[in-house]
């Protein structure tokens, strides 16, 4: 930055181009404003380049290879086939053929609403002036009228097993393996632990998990738990609750069990999956002098930061750290610089593990509804009881649509469903919420037969106590 | 771990229920000995009833408003004692629900005919019976911290337009807004949201229900059961109170440190135990399933007195035994008791007449519901100069009136009318009160 750099000014300068930056540029540029969005790492952000794109295609070949491997061992429906070989290599080109696709189909996106992309760093001065060092090494000044701060989330790092270790990975590390590793312990239950240690699983990999809590997904409750809890037994992968990760062996990964005492699991890889943190540092947010709320940037229900102009959204402003809530705060902030008026008020957020099987959850939990005050009935509907789920060979697990409703008005206040693609109900569950469904709505809205819908029709009958394929 | 189970103590004597008022623990709370556990309400005395035992609430029954007989196993508290065998609580009849049977019929067999004889479900628990459907009650704007229920279309319209949603009331199931909903709103000259117009008139178009409950409810029984049941006779007269009012404030210019500040109300009182001895039919009370009248010979004064929480009728029992001065500081003292929510029990009941005064907002002439089972009641309106037509000219004379009002099954307009005449006289010469 020694030589005297050109100055650009600009109405709106976003930060990031991940799942809440890009749709914001896009919008903003959309709505007539002038935008520039400076982003690093590829268009997409985690969500595209290293998280919810790159595992579901790992996890969706893990599932082909893990069914056929399954039908060379044991012919069923009356296929049969030789045993699969994988080639992990080829898997993590195709994985990656895919994501340079969808982040190229980002880029053309914003270029054809006509908002300007920057590959650089930005570094901000002040709270509406930063210094962006471009690819290229050339630098310059923008500054702007209005400020989205989109800068994201990174994996946390345990100190004492650090990511610069090649036997130690993280999410982003798990997705780029060119070898298949025999034995992989897996630090932390949680949603992104419990995705990746399923796949490797599926592929071949002998999982051992180790999780400092007494439960895995804390955020559900057991029921919902109960049938991954189940496959995971069933598939040998082991889980060692209430065990706290120690350091990594000659063979292995050491550990504190539960009582106590010192143990080992053998891991040619160990994958921390202990949380994701905001990324707060490296780009001059104390210039900017904002408010913090905790390790995120602290905004009210517009994204408005402390200071007046700049906003800020994504997983940069707090949990759920999760991409369809930054696209939506994306979207609110754009409109709102153009003048419209917009608050963030969604019923819910709803959230989705593509673990084996899926779970969705949308709105509140009976407990949850009861701690706010709620008095509720609920119903639930097993898939074990749905044809489709059947033909789908998805009812054996122990999947469940259940419903939650204040019992006054029957409005629903929670829906909550475990089992093979429940991910994709999630659309119409969250519907139901935003749009203030009661049970009756849910029961008189004609579901097709046959698919997996028909569950959540039949998880309002019974809350109605009316189920007709569940007996009474 | 035991379970006590808290029984609906006998707060009175041949009280046989108790109206819960207010709980003051939740289930899953943990309370010690002594701690307030809910408030129950008899006749007219509310009570606190502490905790015999230390624990935790596992179950409450009744919501405050219900009213329930004396043994109603109201609480049940788990305790940390082994063995409160006396009170052990059988137990719950519902056992915890057992999973819904785990092979329901597939939806696969809908098409197949039904007479296949299939495995028999596990009992299923029935779920609670719940109201076939919501009912359509009258729309109302939602309560305030209570999120409006609306489509994101129309919680965007309505933030686009400046409108509160939470002030429009919903028509659809749930309360549930729609557009048409903001439309009519709108039409109605709806109100904007705070700040973006003020000085705007605003449209009241809220409704507040309320539980009528605890006191409030049982001023409304026994004033309903009044007026139901009673034919009242309603009788006003002035009284000329300059004399009266010479002596008041002499008495109070005078009075000792010690002595209560003399109002009017005991020297009606005094005029009242003057006069009731010969009208023994106005100072009683008349049981009407027995057709019995009691007459009293003592005067036991209630004084209707204002509280926070309604009007209540504190006693001055045995007036008849004190003069001017006592009876100044026992009116004093039951109605602040009253109000402070001290008084005794004795003290809010046994009236056998009542006085009723609005003081400086006693009006003209009041009408006022006979508190039963007494058979008058006494009012005292509005003290004020007014002009008197007196030895050719107008004269200026404190004036108040007396409205009061009698049984009159029990009392004849003719005694009435000469029962306050006598009052009249004893209090336009209040020498004659203290003769």
């Amino acid at each position: 930055m020694g030589k005297a750099t050109k100055t650009t000014k600009t109405n709106v300068l976003i930060i990031g181009g991940g799942p809440a930056g890009y749709p914001c540029a896009i919008r903003a540029a959309q709505l007539g404003l002038d935008v520039i969005l400076v982003d690093k790492g590829g268009l997409g952000g985690t969500c595209l380049n290293r998280g919810c794109i790159p595992s579901k295609a790992v996890i969706h070949a893990a599932s082909r290879f893990e069914e056929i491997a399954a039908h060379a061992e044991t012919p069923a429906m009356g296929i049969s086939a030789g045993k699969p070989k994988l080639d992990m290599k080829a898997l993590t080109a195709w994985k990656d053929n895919l994501v340079t696709k969808l982040t190229g189909g980002v880029g053309g996106l914003l270029k054809a609403a006509g908002a300007n992309v920057l590959d650089g760093w930005a570094e901000f001065i002040d709270a509406k002036t930063c210094t962006v060092t471009l690819a290229d090494g050339e630098t310059m000044t923008i500054e702007a009228q209005n400020v989205v701060l989109a800068t994201g989330s990174v994996e946390v790092e345990l100190p004492f097993l650090p990511f610069d270790d090649p036997r130690i990975i993280s999410s982003t590390g798990a997705l780029a393996l060119e070898k298949l590793p025999k034995t992989m312990a897996v630090v932390g239950a949680g949603y992104i632990g419990l995705e990746l240690g399923i796949a490797f699983a599926k592929l071949g990999t002998k999982v051992s998990f180790v999780e400092a809590l007494d439960r895995i997904l804390p955020l559900y409750d057991k029921a919902m738990t109960r049938p991954i809890t189940r496959w995971l037994k069933t598939h040998n992968v082991d889980v060692h609750l209430s065990s706290k990760a120690k350091a990594l062996t000659k063979s292995g990964l050491s550990y504190e069990d539960k009582d106590g005492k010192e143990a080992e699991i053998a891991a040619e890889k160990v994958l921390v999956a202990v949380g994701r943190k905001p990324v707060t540092q490296g780009w001059g947010l104390e210039n900017m002098a904002i408010d913090m709320s905790g390790p995120f940037v602290k905004v009210d229900d517009q994204c408005a930061t402390s200071m007046r102009g700049v906003y800020a959204i994504g997983d940069l402003v707090g949990e759920p750290m999760l991409a369809h809530k930054g696209t939506a705060q994306g979207e609110m902030v754009a409109e709102i610089l153009a003048g419209h008026r917009r608050r963030f008020d969604p019923v819910s957020i709803p959230a989705v593990c593509f673990t084996e099987p899926e779970i969705v959850g949308v709105g509140l939990t009976p407990d949850e509804a009861k701690a706010a005050g709620e008095t509720v009935i609920t119903g639930k509907f097993p898939f074990a009881a749905l044809g489709k789920a059947l033909a789908m060979q998805g009812g054996a697990d122990g999947g469940f649509v259940r419903v939650t409703a204040r019992q006054s008005d029957h409005l629903v206040l929670g829906i909550h469903a475990v089992g093979a693609h429940v991910a994709e109900l999630s659309g119409e569950f969250a519907l139901a919420l935003e749009m203030g469904a009661r049970l009756e709505d849910i029961a008189g809205t004609i579901h097709v037969h046959p698919t997996l819908g028909e569950g959540f029709a039949e998880s309002a009958l019974a809350a109605l106590g009316q189920p007709l394929h569940i007996a009474q | 771990m035991g379970l006590y189970s808290f029984k609906l103590p006998d707060v009175g004597e041949g009280v046989v229920e108790a109206e819960i008022v207010e709980w003051h623990i939740t289930p899953g709370q943990n309370v010690k000995e002594d701690d307030v556990l809910v408030d129950l309400m008899t006749d007219k005395a509310t009570v606190e009833i502490p905790s015999p035992v230390s624990g935790v609430i596992k179950e409450l029954t009744g919501d405050p408003g219900d009213v329930l007989p004396v043994g109603t196993v109201i609480i049940t508290i788990e305790t940390d004692s082994v063995g409160e065998t006396e009170e052990e609580a059988p137990k719950p009849e519902s056992a915890p629900a057992p999973e819904p049977a785990s092979a329901p019929e597939p939806a696969a067999a809908k098409a197949e005919a039904s007479n296949t004889p299939v495995e028999e479900p596990k009992p299923v628990p029935k779920p609670a019976p719940v109201a076939p459907s919501a009912k359509a009650a009258a729309p109302k704007p939602t309560n305030d911290g209570e999120r409006p229920l609306a489509s994101p279309a129309v919680r965007k319209r309505a933030l686009e337009q400046d409108i509160d949603l939470g002030a429009i009331p919903g028509s659809g199931p749930a309360g549930r807004i729609s557009h048409q909903d903001v439309d009519d709103f709108i039409a109605a000259g709806g109100r904007l949201m705070a700040g973006s117009n003020p000085g705007a008139r605003e449209k009241r178009t809220g409704t507040h229900e309320q539980k009528i409950i605890g006191l409030r409810r049982k001023i409304a029984q026994n004033l309903a059961h009044s007026k139901r049941t009673i034919p009242h006779f309603a009788y006003v007269e002035e009284v000329e109170m300059d004399a009266l009012e010479q002596l008041r404030v002499h008495l109070n210019a005078n009075k000792s440190d010690d002595q209560p500040k003399l109002t009017v109300l005991p020297f009606l009182l005094a005029a009242l135990i003057k006069a009731l001895p010969d009208f023994e039919q106005v100072n009683a009370t008349y049981d009407d399933d027995t057709g019995i009248v009691t007459r009293h010979d003592g005067v036991h004064a209630g004084i209707a007195t204002a509280t926070p929480n309604g009007l209540m009728v504190p006693v001055v029992h045995h007036a008849e035994t004190m003069d001017i001065w006592e009876c100044a500081a026992q009116i004093k003292h039951v109605t602040e008791a009253t109000r402070n929510g001290t008084a005794t029990r004795d003290e809010l009941t046994g009236s056998t007449i009542t006085i009723t005064s609005l003081g400086a907002l006693g009006g003209i002439a009041s009408t006022p519901v006979i508190n039963a089972p007494e058979v008058a009641i006494i009012g005292v309106n509005k003290l004020q100069v007014r002009p008197v037509w007196r030895d050719g000219a107008f004269q200026p004379r404190k004036m108040m009136n007396l409205s009061s009002s009698f049984d009159h099954r029990i009392v004849d307009g003719y005694d009435a009318a000469r029962l306050i005449q006598r009052i009249k006289q004893l209090l336009e010469y209040p020498a004659t009160l203290f003769m």
